[in-house]
């Protein structure tokens, strides 16, 4: 039996991994899935072209409206990271107002003022900044920009929240991969992409200022941390944000991101199947994420997810 | 014997039927399916700049000036090479040499387009890139040349399209030039002309011809896909510049078409897919036109 | 009279140029594909199926068989349409219905592969309610016909009258005479049109990007998505990993080959069958 499913980019690393070691275990079922973007996972999934949707970016009412019944499902907390290409430079400080006043086109050179200020010591060139940002619908933008949104009011009425923005100014990518790839052969570019990208390509990024004021760094244990006080308090629909989050040592670009599964699927047999996978990737697959620059969920989050699948209708 | 004549032409006429009828499905479905967004919208899809999928506002002129201006320097830089090899293989070239040229040129045409796309990634681009940074300060400060060096853009696009007409526009050429009749030539040799003028003279004579291969470039141009899309940087605007990134109509509607999120959305794209429809059909049509009054079929 | 001799050979030096200019990229692009490509075939490349990011020792098995399905599945649909309609056009020439038939295959030649990718998918995609192969095979299909038909009309019309006339004579039927006598007379130069429209529909990638889609698993059902050696190379060209790349490049080379090898034995064969028969 094959499921069909697409969407996000950001978790890409990760759900291949899982699929992979599902189909070990389960050689009969193999889980097809394509990383086409958060935007394209929805519209997909709304469409009922695939099986199952995957996205960082929660489906909004609208969204919500065109596919009745479509449930939202917690698999692994990730960050977004502020990638950069600039000779000479590794380690960068970045607050989220310099982030956003980048992406708007405010701040246009390396040695702008304000980035001189965060980062003493550190030899910024007069060039200028190439931005890139995703040209497909994302997720991993939606988390960038509902950060941006949070902490400056110019960012939030000119660009807005949503998986597909409209950028002041840039080059687009397809996919984390397409950013990646542009950051790293663009001298002087700046683009975010999911922790991964970054780690497995060796592209230097950049500690972000959180709201207790500390320059964080982006880790597994930092993304726990921003999830912690979230997870107390984590939505029936599991739809939260929890960019931006209080307390000591949280990274402030972090995220979950959910597969989207119909309550009343079609195909029982997948449903049962993609049900099963799930309960196997919330404790089995978990032990994955910490090396591929993911950090697992709360327990008491997956918890109300295994509540949550048995209330899918396989029979 | 008749009705036997009659039934063999129904028979195959049914097969030529239905490749009529699925030239006129695409265009019925492609109307039919835009139509949201033509009711919407109206002409004011093609006067604005602004796609904005999250707002709903879809403004889709700065694919229309994408597509053209890539597609019009494209030309600009495959024309005369096209013209030249197909001057040079019909009228110039010793005859050993005329078969094995053709055929490099056909392998040309033959390379896929995504081969193109990727040769341009990893090395069109760079080069590309490396260009750009190296232009001085001077003529950085015109609107042709203004814009970080990405290497991905306008430039890169308009390269890799040049490389992609060139065998198109040269193998029509050729044959248009083959029609010209020989005493055309043998009248300019004899009254003491160059080769140049003869060739001229030829060229001349057969003008509309190759008007109507360069405008088949130019359809073919129009509508090329994956090569354009992995080099041309992919944000909508309307720039002047040969280094900004920007998006042709073929391009949006491959990158964006699987997360049109909304009915609206995926509307818009597949306006853009009819016009991009109408649009080399009218070139296509115009290019054929003017072959067949010299070299008819 | 010196000055217009000069003029003459700069001309005549400026089309020599544009062969080369013309040449350079080709052998760029052919020499960054080898060189690239033949790094990364091995063994692995074409029996196993992609592995997951990190993983060594993945491959494009299942891409390789997709690319086979699909073309196989284009043909099927398009060689009886396209070979039909193509003997239509030589036969009915002068009817108006032809010249609207013959119309409508150049405007289906010039339509951007990217346009019937999009029609396929509002045909077969939609109503179907999920990507498949079928969806892809009908897009190259659509793409294959008009090829197919334009060039067997020019090679019936390349056979000589008297073949034609031969078989009318004896009394035989118009279906008879075309499909007894006829089109086996032009049959292998069909046959090379129908194998040059494959090598340029294996190429494709742009309609297959919404219909067939991709397929991380070896698949030959008709009704699930495929893998296919052009989205594949698509996918991974625009990946930030190195070794994602490298496969890029050797499903680049895989293509060329397929692509070049049957252009060139299809010209080959077209060239001595002109030579044989004397058409």
């Amino acid at each position: 039996m094959t499921i069909n499913g697409a969407g996000a980019t950001f978790p890409y690393p990760i759900y291949s991994k899982w699929f992979s070691e599902y189909n070990k275990l389960h050689p009969d079922v193999r889980i097809n899935y394509q990383s086409i973007g958060s935007g394209g996972g929805i519209q997909q999934v709304t469409n009922r072209t695939v099986f199952f949707g995957a996205t960082d970016g929660p489906m909004n009412e609208d969204q919500l409206k065109g596919a009745p019944g479509i449930m939202h499902f917690p698999t692994v907390l990730g960050a977004v990271v502020p990638v950069y290409n600039v000779a000479g430079v590794s380690e960068l400080k970045f607050t989220g107002q310099a982030l956003a006043d980048i992406y708007l086109g405010k701040i246009k050179k390396w040695n702008d003022p304000a980035l001189t200020k965060l980062n003493p010591g550190v030899k910024l060139p007069a060039t200028d900044i190439s931005v890139v940002h995703r040209s497909d619908g994302s997720g991993t933008t939606y988390i960038f920009v509902d950060y941006l949104s949070k902490i400056s009011p110019q960012f939030k009425s000119d660009v807005g929240v949503s998986t597909s923005v409209k950028w002041p100014a840039g080059v687009g990518g397809k996919g984390n991969e397409g950013v990646s790839g542009l950051v790293t052969q663009t001298p002087g570019s700046i683009g975010y992409v999911e922790l991964i990208y970054a780690l497995q390509n060796k592209i230097p990024f950049g500690s972000v200022q959180n709201a207790a004021g500390e320059f964080v760094k982006a880790s597994t244990d930092a993304v726990t941390k921003a999830a912690a006080a979230a997870a107390a308090t984590i939505p029936e629909d599991f739809r939260v944000s929890i960019t931006n989050a209080q307390g000591a040592g949280a990274y402030p670009i972090s995220s979950f991101t959910w597969i989207l599964l119909y309550q009343d699927p079609m195909d029982k047999r997948a449903g049962n199947a993609m049900v099963d996978f799930l309960k196997w990737a919330l404790t089995d697959g978990q032990k994955y994420a910490p090396d591929l620059g993911y950090a697992p969920l709360p327990a008491n989050v997956i918890m109300l997810e295994q509540a949550a699948l048995d209330r899918i209708k396989v029979s | 014997m008749r009705s036997t004549d009659l039934r063999f032409r129904i028979g195959i006429g049914i097969f030529a039927a239905a490749l009529l009828l699925i030239v006129v499905a695409i265009g019925i479905t492609l109307a039919n399916d835009s139509s949201l967004s033509l009711q919407r919208f109206g002409f004011r899809f093609w006067r604005t700049s602004n796609w904005d999928p999250v707002a709903g506002e879809f403004g889709a002129l700065p694919f229309i000036w994408g597509t053209f201006y890539s597609s019009v320097l494209a030309l600009a830089i495959a024309t005369p090479v096209a013209l030249g090899i197909a001057v040079f293989i019909s009228e110039l070239c010793p005859q050993a040499l005329r078969a094995p040229l053709m055929f490099l040129t056909e392998l040309l045409a033959a390379i896929p387009s995504i081969v193109y796309g990727l040769w341009g990634i990893f090395v069109l681009v760079p080069a590309v890139r490396a260009i750009e940074a190296l232009m001085p300060e001077g003529l950085r400060a015109l609107p042709l040349f203004s814009g970080p060096p990405f290497g991905v853009g306008m430039l890169a696009a308009a390269l890799i399209l040049a490389v992609m007409v060139v065998p198109f526009t040269s193998a029509v050429a050729r044959e248009v030039l083959k029609t010209v009749p020989m005493t055309q030539r043998e009248a300019a040799f004899a009254l003491g002309a160059t080769r140049f003028e003869a060739i001229r003279a030829a060229m001349f004579y057969a003008r509309t011809g190759i008007i109507g291969a360069v405008m088949l470039g130019f359809g073919r141009a129009l509508g090329e896909t994956m090569a354009v899309t992995m080099v041309i940087g992919n944000n909508p605007q309307v720039s002047l510049s040969l280094f900004a990134p920007q998006y042709t109509m073929a391009a949006v509607i491959a990158n964006e078409f699987t997360e049109a999120a909304n009915a609206l959305y995926l509307s818009a794209l597949i306006e853009i897919g009819l016009v991009l429809f109408v649009i080399t059909l009218l070139v296509n049509v115009l290019s054929r036109g003017l072959i067949w009054s010299m070299a008819p079929p | 009279m010196m000055i217009r001799k000069i003029i003459s050979a700069v001309f005549v030096g400026a089309c020599g140029l544009a062969v080369v200019v013309a040449l350079i990229p080709l052998a760029f692009v052919l020499f960054f594909v080898l060189s690239q490509g033949i790094q990364s075939l091995n063994l692995d490349f074409f029996l196993h199926n992609p592995r997951p990011v990190g993983e060594t020792g993945g491959g494009m098995a299942n891409a390789i068989v997709g690319t086979l399905i699909l073309t196989t599945l284009a043909a099927a649909m398009a060689v009886p349409i396209g070979i039909l309609s193509g003997v239509y056009l030589s036969e009915y020439r002068g009817s108006r219905f032809a010249s609207a038939v013959r119309f409508a295959a150049d405007t289906l030649n010039g339509v951007p592969s990217i346009v019937i990718g999009v029609f396929a998918y509002a045909v077969v995609v939609l109503p179907l309610g999920h990507f498949s192969t079928l969806a892809g095979g009908f897009a190259l299909g659509v793409m294959m016909i008009p090829i197919i038909a334009r060039t067997t009309e020019e090679l019936l019309l390349l056979v000589p009258n008297t073949l034609r006339e031969g078989a009318l004579a004896l009394g035989a039927t118009r279906g008879r005479a075309v499909f007894s006598v006829i089109v086996p007379a032009a049959l292998p130069g069909i046959i090379t049109g129908v194998v040059l429209a494959l090598a340029r529909i294996a190429g494709e990638t742009a309609p297959l990007l919404f219909t067939s889609f991709n397929n991380a698993f070896f698949s030959t059902s008709l009704t699930q998505p495929i893998a296919s050696i052009t989205v594949q190379v698509f996918t991974y060209a625009i990946s930030p990993y190195e070794d994602w790349h490298r496969q890029a490049w050797a499903g680049a080379l895989v293509l060329v080959a397929i692509v070049l090898t049957c252009s060139m034995a299809a010209r080959i064969a077209a060239a001595r069958i002109v030579r044989i028969r004397g058409l």
